[in-house]
């Protein structure tokens, strides 16, 4: 098996995710398919540092991984605080810039 | 973890490798696919978790133990976990909508995200990325090792910035999910007498199926006369219609107790509700222990 096939895993993922963002309404389930093009560009940076034979790629899929904790949080709180003002998590719903 | 190790070391992928590959791959784009598919948000979220232990395995596989174990701490213990609930705390029911606010999006969408996946990969089979070198080398004094010391020496900036980050990340989550109190705090005594005076039923209700001769919560508590008690069975079984009927017997069995005790007290019972069974054997019953016990 040849490594690359890390890669077009990683890329078929990240497409997935990308899709998911588009097609989906749900704030949270965009935010997950985020996630997923997240852990994606993770796996590239893994399968990337066993290629290049040096540790690099994981310290970058490291921060990657740091960077995606604090986003869900803050994520989460903007949806959660959202949901409160306008009870619905639809992302179609919040159209307007005031309530 | 030693098989694993000489599998990573190996320039060349082995077999094993491979089989891991072709089998945990697909199961990975399944749960991909169930991610964005999925009507109900819970299940997204655990298709995610699905893939994100799939590629936690991949990490272990392509030498990296350290990330691997962080991804299934992290993402599945801690992330997902936050996500599950979020969920539960806006409503896991709410399904998404499929009116289409701007026409053809969802087509378009699509399209876009089939053109994004073929470039991708249309230029990942361009690269040449055939050889590759391995990890055995960077990974000869251990995974975690070699990752502090290229952390902590090349890349210290970096990682004390994503310090401050997740302080920030912190507060700001607390701040934004912070609620300033209006009105002020109600003492107990102001609770107490505005209670009393909306005319709610101030002590606690009674206990279900108590005069039933059951324990069960289903199970409606009745009254003297032997009709069910409506407030004694909680109201979200009672919204979804999970109240069990309280059998004709336990009714009769209930009345003709009253009309015993009645009796044994000397006064005159009269159940116009239970008729048939107070008159009838239950009450026949009745008179065997009435006369014992005076003995």
């Amino acid at each position: 098996m040849s490594p690359e096939n890390y890669l077009y895993l990683a890329a078929l993922l990240f497409t997935l995710g990308a899709c998911g963002v588009l097609l989906r309404r749900n704030a949270i389930v965009v935010f997950m398919s985020i996630e997923l093009m997240l852990n994606a560009a993770n796996l590239a940076l893994v399968a990337f540092s066993r290629m290049h034979g040096n540790l690099d790629g994981q310290i970058m899929a490291f921060f990657v991984m740091v960077v995606a904790a604090a986003e869900v949080v803050v994520g989460l709180a903007i949806i959660v605080m959202v949901y409160r003002a306008r009870h619905s998590a639809s992302v179609d719903d919040a159209s307007l810039m005031k309530l | 973890m030693s098989g694993l190790a000489a599998l990573a070391a190996e320039t060349s992928t082995s077999t094993g490798e491979a089989v891991q590959f072709w089998l945990l791959g697909p199961l990975a784009v399944a749960g991909g696919i169930g991610t964005i598919m999925m009507r109900r948000a819970v299940y997204s979220a655990l298709c995610l978790a699905g893939t994100m232990v799939i590629l936690a395995l991949f990490y272990l596989a392509n030498g990296a133990y350290f990330l691997g174990m962080v991804q299934i701490v992290v993402y599945t213990g801690a992330v997902m976990m936050l996500f599950l609930f979020v969920l539960m705390l806006i409503g896991v029911s709410a399904a998404d909508s499929l009116k289409e606010t701007l026409l053809g999006q969802r087509w378009l969408a699509a399209g876009c995200g089939l053109g994004l996946g073929i470039l991708l990969i249309a230029g990942i089979g361009q690269a040449s990325v055939g050889s590759f070198t391995g990890l055995s080398e960077a990974n000869a004094g251990g995974n975690v090792q070699g990752l502090a010391s290229l952390l902590f020496t090349r890349y210290v900036v970096a990682f004390e910035v994503t310090g401050i980050l997740l302080t920030i990340a912190a507060v700001g989550a607390t701040l934004l999910t912070h609620r300033e109190r209006i009105d002020r705090t109600k003492s107990q005594r102001e609770q107490a007498e505005e209670r009393v005076r909306s005319g709610k039923q101030l002590p606690p209700l009674p206990a279900p199926g108590v005069y039933a001769r059951h324990n069960a919560v289903d199970l409606p508590g009745l009254l003297p006369d032997g009709t069910p008690s409506e407030l004694t069975v909680n109201s979200t079984l009672r919204s979804r219609g999970q109240v069990r009927e309280v059998h004709g017997q336990a009714v009769r069995d209930v009345a003709a107790l009253e009309g015993r005790t009645a009796r044994y007290h000397g006064q005159r019972y009269v159940n116009e509700k239970a008729a048939p069974g107070v008159n009838g054997s239950a009450v026949d019953e009745a008179e065997a222990p009435a006369e014992e016990d005076p003995k």
